[in-house]
C-alpha cells in the first residue's frame, strides 16, 4: 500500500483518492495484562477521517487494542505492551515508553462506555481539557466550549444551562457532552468505546449521526458490540477473536464478501 | 404426588422458613436492644444527675474548692484549643498519606508493609501514643506540657483514621472519573487536585470529625503528657496582656481538657461534685455527638451533587 503518497492537501483530490492516507498503524502488537496476553501480534491501519470499526464476540480484545491508543493501560501497574502503534504523520510511535501518555492522550482522546461526566457544570466539564492545557481565558474558553458543543449537537439543547450539573443531562446527552469534552482540545484521534451501549435506540441514532459529522475533521477508532452499527457507522472494520486480527478491510467488503470464513460466521450471526 | 400435596408441602417448608426468619429478627433485635439501652441509660443518668447543674456560670467559671462554684470553663476551652491542634496535624499529614498511598505509591512489598503498619497503629492503645509523646514532644523536642503536645498526640493518634477513611473515600470514587481526567490529558496531580480530592471530601470530613470525636474524650494519654488537673487561668489570646501575647502564644500554655476534669471531680469524696463530674460528662457527649451530627451533615451537603 502507498497510502502515505497520497495527497493530503487538496481536500478534493483527496476524496477523489481511492485509498486514504494513514493516521495511525499498528505494527506487531501485543498486548499483556500480567503474564497474559491479550493480544496477539496486530497490524492495522487507521485511516485518516475514516471511521474504523472494531467488532468481535466479548473478550476478543477489541476494548483493549482501543485503550492501547491513548495508554490506559499505563494507569494500572502489571501491563505491558509489545510492538508499535505509529502516530502519522510525525511518525511518533505512541507505544515508546520515552513517548508520555500524557503527550498521547492529548493528542487522542477517548469517549467511554458508560457516560462519565465529573460532578461538575455542563461548561466546566468541557472546558477540563482546556484548563489541563493551562487555558485561563475566559472569552477563548466560551468560545471552544460553544464549538465543542456544537460539534456534538449538545448546544441548543443546553446553551441555557450551562451551569447546571451535568448529572442532571439525560444519558444521551451526557454522552454528547463526553463527546463534546473529548473534542474541545481538537483531537487528531477519537477513541470510542461502545459509546451506546448503555443509551435508548433514539440517543444511539443521535450518536451515529454525529459520527458521520465528525468523521469530517478527525479520525474514528470505535469499538461496537453491534454489527449493525459497525456497518452503519464505519468505512473499514476489523474482526477480532481472541486477542487476534483476524480480518480487517473496508465495511462493505467485511460484511458483503469476507474473505474469512471466521469472519463470515460471525457477521451472519452463526458464532458469536 | 397430587398437585394439592405439592402445595400443602411447599407451604410447609415456608412456614418453617419463616420461623427462622423471626428467630434471628428477634435475636438481632435483642443484640441491638442492648446497645441501645445501655447508652439511654448512661446518658439518662448523666441527664438526671448532672442537668441541675448546668447553667451559665458552669460554662464561665474556672474549677474551685467549692463544688457549688466550680465551672468547666478551663476545661472547655483547652478541649477545643487542643481539637484545634489535633485537626491542624491530622488533617494534612493524613490525607496527604491516603493520597500517596491511593494515587502515588507503585505497588510493591515496601507499599504493603507500609499499609499493614498504617492498620496496625489504628489498634496501639492510647497510653502508648502518652508514653511517646511524653519522651518525644515533651522531653526530646522540649514543647513541654503544653496544648502543641497534646494536639500533636492526639492528632498521631487519630492519624491512622484519617488515613484509613481519606483512602475508602478515594476508593469509592468509580474507574470511569479517574479514566476520564486521564483521558483528557491530565497529569497525576491535576487528576489528584481537581478530582479525586474535591470529590472524596465529604467522606475525608467524615473520618477525620470522627477521629476528633474519639480524640475529644481520650484521657489516657493526656494525662501520660501532664495535663494539669487544676488549672484557674486561660491561655493567653493573641494580642491580649502585658506584653501582648503573639498569635500562637496559647498553644505553648498548659492546659486541661474536659475527661480530666471529669476524671478529676469523679475522684473527690464529695457528692456535690459527682454532680458536677455528670453535668461536665453531659457537656462532653452533646460535643461529641454534635460532633457526628455535623459530620452526617457535612456528607449530606458534599454528596448531594455527586450520584454514583
Amino acid at each position: 500500500m502507498v497510502a502515505t503518497l497520497a495527497p493530503e492537501i487538496a481536500p478534493v483530490a483527496f476524496a477523489a483518492a481511492p485509498v486514504p492516507s494513514k493516521k495511525s498503524e499498528s505494527r506487531g502488537l501485543g498486548f499483556y495484562y500480567g503474564s497474559y496476553q491479550a493480544l496477539k501480534n496486530i497490524n492495522m491501519p487507521i485511516y485518516e477521517k475514516k471511521v474504523t470499526a472494531l467488532i468481535g464476540p466479548s473478550g476478543c480484545g477489541k476494548s483493549t487494542y482501543l485503550r492501547c491508543f491513548n495508554r490506559m493501560h499505563d494507569l494500572y501497574p502489571g501491563n505491558r505492551y509489545e510492538g508499535d502503534i505509529m502516530l502519522y504523520p510525525d511518525h511518533t510511535n505512541i507505544l515508546n515508553p520515552e513517548v508520555d501518555p500524557i503527550e498521547v492522550r492529548m493528542r487522542i482522546s477517548m469517549v467511554f462506555q458508560k457516560p462519565n461526566p465529573f460532578p461538575k457544570s455542563v461548561y466546566e466539564n468541557v472546558a477540563y481539557g482546556l484548563r489541563v492545557r493551562g487555558e485561563r481565558k475566559r472569552a477563548l474558553l466560551d468560545e471552544k466550549v460553544e464549538e465543542a458543543l456544537r460539534g456534538a449537537a449538545l448546544w441548543e439543547e443546553v446553551k441555557n444551562r450551562l451551569d447546571h450539573l451535568a448529572f442532571n443531562l439525560s444519558g444521551g446527552q451526557q454522552q454528547r457532552l463526553c463527546i463534546a469534552r473529548a473534542l474541545a482540545t481538537d483531537p487528531e484521534m477519537l477513541l470510542f468505546d461502545e459509546p451506546t451501549s448503555a443509551l435508548d435506540p433514539i440517543a444511539t441514532a443521535s450518536i451515529e449521526q454525529l459520527l458521520a459529522e465528525l468523521k469530517e475533521k478527525v479520525t474514528i477508532l470505535i469499538v461496537t458490540h453491534n454489527m449493525q452499527q459497525a456497518a452503519r457507522v464505519s468505512d473499514y472494520t476489523a474482526y477480532m477473536y481472541l486477542g487476534e486480527l483476524i480480518e480487517f478491510d473496508a465495511t462493505d467488503t467485511i460484511f458483503m464478501k469476507p474473505k474469512n470464513k471466521q469472519t463470515e460466521d460471525y457477521i451472519t450471526g452463526r458464532f458469536g | 404426588m397430587g398437585d394439592a400435596a405439592k402445595v400443602r408441602e411447599i407451604r410447609a417448608l415456608i412456614a418453617a422458613h419463616k420461623r427462622w426468619d423471626l428467630a434471628f429478627a428477634m435475636l438481632g433485635l435483642l443484640a441491638l436492644m442492648v446497645g441501645v439501652l445501655t447508652f439511654v441509660a448512661l446518658f439518662g443518668q448523666m441527664i438526671i444527675e448532672g442537668a441541675p447543674r448546668l447553667s451559665w456560670d458552669f460554662f464561665t467559671h474556672f474549677p474551685s474548692r467549692k463544688p457549688d462554684q466550680a465551672g468547666i470553663l478551663s476545661a472547655w476551652v483547652g478541649s477545643t484549643l487542643v481539637m484545634i491542634v489535633t485537626a491542624a496535624t491530622a488533617v494534612p499529614l493524613g490525607v496527604g498519606a491516603g493520597v500517596y498511598l491511593e494515587e502515588y505509591a507503585p505497588r510493591n512489598w515496601m507499599t504493603d508493609l507500609i499499609e499493614i503498619n498504617v492498620t496496625n497503629l489504628a489498634g496501639v492503645p492510647s497510653i502508648v501514643y502518652g508514653l511517646l509523646a511524653l519522651g518525644l514532644f515533651v522531653y526530646q523536642f522540649g514543647l513541654g506540657q503544653s496544648i502543641l503536645t497534646a494536639g500533636l498526640t492526639l492528632g498521631l493518634l487519630i492519624l491512622p483514621v484519617v488515613i484509613v477513611a481519606t483512602r475508602e473515600a478515594i476508593r469509592g470514587i468509580p474507574a470511569a472519573i479517574r479514566e476520564g481526567a486521564y483521558a483528557l490529558g491530565a497529569s497525576k496531580w491535576q487528576t489528584t487536585s481537581d478530582h479525586i480530592l474535591p470529590y472524596s471530601m465529604a467522606g475525608i470530613m467524615t473520618g477525620v470529625i470522627i477521629g476528633m470525636a474519639r480524640a475529644i474524650g481520650e484521657t489516657a494519654p493526656v494525662i501520660t503528657i501532664g495535663a494539669l488537673t487544676f488549672i484557674a487561668f486561660l491561655p493567653a489570646a493573641p494580642f491580649t496582656g502585658d506584653p501582648p501575647a503573639g498569635l500562637f502564644d496559647w498553644i505553648m500554655s498548659p492546659f486541661t481538657v474536659m475527661p480530666i476534669q471529669m476524671f478529676n471531680w469523679t475522684s473527690r469524696p464529695e457528692a456535690a461534685f459527682h454532680q458536677n463530674a455528670a453535668a461536665a460528662g453531659l457537656v462532653l457527649v452533646v460535643m461529641t455527638l454534635s460532633m457526628n451530627a455535623l459530620a452526617i451533615y457535612i456528607r449530606y451537603r458534599l454528596r448531594k451533587n455527586i450520584k454514583w
